[in-house]
């Protein structure tokens, strides 16, 4: 197995008696998409933050890039030591590229102003930085707008830009937080295409969201996280498979929650119940779409088992209050 | 800025000490010992042998790097676009002040007494009120600009997504505001010797001393600027603060009129001292007490940006 290029070991965090991360652990593989999943309140927020340096965590560690670390590390070890967060943060900072839950851009600048001015935080010259501006923008399909102010830009164009700006010190991994959250479809279709390019060249992601289309599409692997603590984590066919049935059948309509008495409960290995709506997790769903067509009042729908009903399995059906 | 720390103990990491409640001989011995007994004991069974960072001390000393300048060329550039009205709004008011009240009241008031000297009102006025305006101009850039481009854009978030610390973010932010007080001051003076108030060639000297009453002020806002929820607490500041400052520090009237306890504490206020400074220069005069009024300028401008990138650390602690 090849060294982890990022890695986190029982990270904690408290604030006072609540626990909002509790003994996670993870690591991330070069070229690798992984998805961190979870509702509101999960702790997927403090984790990236802790992961930034922004937050210090009252246990554990994060360590980024074992092996490659040529410069600036904190000292404790010996070449190839990885680097550990806070303490070498400017030098992770160097190599990591991070598109927060909420655009920083400069409203003042126009798209290539943005990227000039957050290249040289990085201490890049304005030479190799306008070398690369272009590239950035065609990345972006923002070539047209290079000159527009950032008022002239859609939701989805600020949302490239972000990501095209953590490009631009080339960076070997890619923090996402939320990165389509707020983005009508054609949008985040073509952000999705973005991201698979990038993991196409070899960079590698940490991302969070709430869409289940989107973690399916883009992470090799998941983790779901629920107060704080990892629910399970794998690719996300192994993890439907390992815990759902093949199935799924929903019945609603008036009278459908009666059946939850009736024996065909017993052709489910688990019925769910939401509002006015049986949700049958079945391997045998032939039989029990038989049984119900003795019941033509009802309206059924027959679908494989996906990511989204994994999701609400492990984190429950109700609405979390603190979001 | 990277000078003797003058809190060593401060940045030193503090580790905690886990205490052992299974071993009931550590309640005999001293509590540091035992405490520490215990930890050797268990260390072993102890699972990571990694301990996470301790926070670091809020008021260690400013960690600072040639990062900020990346920074200060951001708001640079952002201003070359919005230069004309921006300087047109920090350089109107001030001079209205200064020919409405100059020569207003000053045909009432004619000859001021200062010391043993004698000066037209409108040139008593000038040389206080160019004081005045490079502290307002620092106020303002510090506060509410720093505090859009800190909390409403979030772009210190953004810059600090890239390798730039809060350390230089904050001293670019107060460079920044002293800078553009100091532009103030230039546009200012100079219209001053168009209109011959002054052409004493000891003026040149104002110009590092007008920058520094930037520094200072520009300082003291970024105080109140890590304290800020919003806008509105800023009023409170140029209320409570600034309005008072700028009566009590000779700007307007010399200090001689005010009562004797108003005057004490008038003479340790910064702008005091920096009235105090400028004034004889327009005259063509050596300032009284020099060392002083610096010294006192000195010690404001250090302790308020300390204490502004403490209360900064603090508020971007999560």
């Amino acid at each position: 197995m090849t060294q982890p290029l990022f890695e986190v070991s029982h990270l904690t965090k408290r604030y006072g008696a609540a626990t909002v991360v509790n003994d996670l652990s993870f690591s991330i593989a070069p070229g690798e998409c992984l998805g961190v999943i979870g509702p509101n309140g999960a702790g997927k927020t403090t984790t990236i933050r802790m992961c930034l340096g922004l937050t210090s965590p009252d246990a554990g560690s994060i360590r980024y890039f074992p092996g490659g670390a040529a410069s600036g590390g904190s000292g404790n070890g010996g070449p190839g030591a990885a680097l550990a967060m806070p303490q070498d943060a400017l030098a992770i900072k160097e190599r990591l590229g991070i598109v927060s839950q909420f655009d920083s851009l400069d409203p003042d600048f126009s798209c290539a102003e943005n990227l000039l001015v957050f290249g040289r935080y990085f201490g890049l010259k304005d030479a190799v930085i306008k070398e690369r501006i272009p590239r950035l923008l065609e990345f972006a399909a923002l070539t047209h707008k290079a000159d527009a102010k950032l008022s002239e830009l859609s939701g989805g164009m600020k949302r490239r830009l972000s990501l095209a700006r953590a490009l631009v010190n080339d960076p070997q991994l890619l923090l996402l937080d939320e990165p389509t959250t707020g983005l009508d479809p054609q949008a985040r279709h073509l952000m999705w295409e973005r991201l698979q390019r990038l993991v196409q060249q070899g960079k590698s992601i940490l991302l969070t969201t709430h869409f289940m289309d989107e973690a399916e599409r883009l992470c090799n692997r998941l983790l779901v996280l629920d107060h704080g603590k990892k629910m399970t984590e794998g690719t996300p066919r192994t993890l439907i498979a390992q815990n759902l049935e093949p199935d799924v059948v929903e019945v609603y309509g008036a009278g459908a929650l009666a059946l939850l008495e009736s024996p065909l409960k017993a052709l489910a290995a688990r019925v769910e119940v939401s509002g006015e709506t049986l949700f049958f997790y079945t391997s045998d769903a032939k039989r029990l779409l038989a049984a119900l067509n003795d019941y033509p009042a009802l309206r059924t729908l027959h679908r494989p088992a996906n990511l989204e009903d994994l999701f609400l399995k492990l984190t429950g059906r109700q609405i979390r209050e603190a979001a | 800025m990277n000078t003797t720390p003058t809190q060593p103990a401060a940045t030193t990491p503090v580790t905690s000490v886990p205490t052992n409640p299974t071993n009931p001989a550590s309640s005999a011995d001293t509590p540091a010992q035992s405490a520490q007994s215990a930890q050797a004991a268990t260390q072993p069974a102890l699972q990571p042998a990694e301990q996470p960072a301790t926070q670091p001390a809020l008021f260690r000393p400013p960690q600072l790097s040639w990062r900020w300048f990346p920074v200060f060329r951001r708001n640079l550039l952002v201003w070359r676009k919005l230069a004309v009205p921006s300087l047109v709004g920090n350089i109107a008011e001030p001079l209205i002040t200064l020919v409405a009240f100059g020569y207003g009241l000053g045909a009432l008031v004619g000859q001021v007494q200062l010391g043993g000297t004698t000066m037209p009102y409108i040139l008593f006025l000038a040389s206080g009120s160019i004081c005045m305006s490079a502290m307002n101009a620092a106020s303002f850039e510090a506060l509410y600009s720093a505090f859009s481009r800190m909390h409403v854009q979030r772009t210190w978030d953004g810059i600090m997504n890239a390798p730039v610390r809060l350390d230089d973010v904050v001293f670019a932010e107060m460079l920044w505001a002293a800078f553009k007080s100091l532009f103030t001051s230039v546009v200012i003076l100079g219209v001053m010797l168009a209109l011959g108030i002054s052409h004493s060639p000891m003026l040149l000297l104002a110009l590092p001393l007008l920058a520094l009453v930037g520094i200072v002020f520009s300082s003291i806002a970024l105080i109140f600027n890590a304290l800020a929820k919003g806008y509105d607490f800023f009023t409170y500041y140029f209320s409570l603060f600034l309005t008072p400052t700028m009566f009590l520090s000779g700007v307007f009237f010399p200090r001689d009129q005010l009562p004797a306890v108003v005057r004490e504490i008038s003479s340790w206020l910064p702008l005091t001292a920096a009235v105090e400074l400028i004034r004889p220069l327009f005259l063509g005069q050596w300032p009284a007490q020099a060392l002083q009024h610096l010294a006192v300028l000195a010690v404001y401008g250090v302790a308020a940006f300390w204490v502004a990138l403490a209360l900064t650390r603090k508020r971007f602690r999560g």
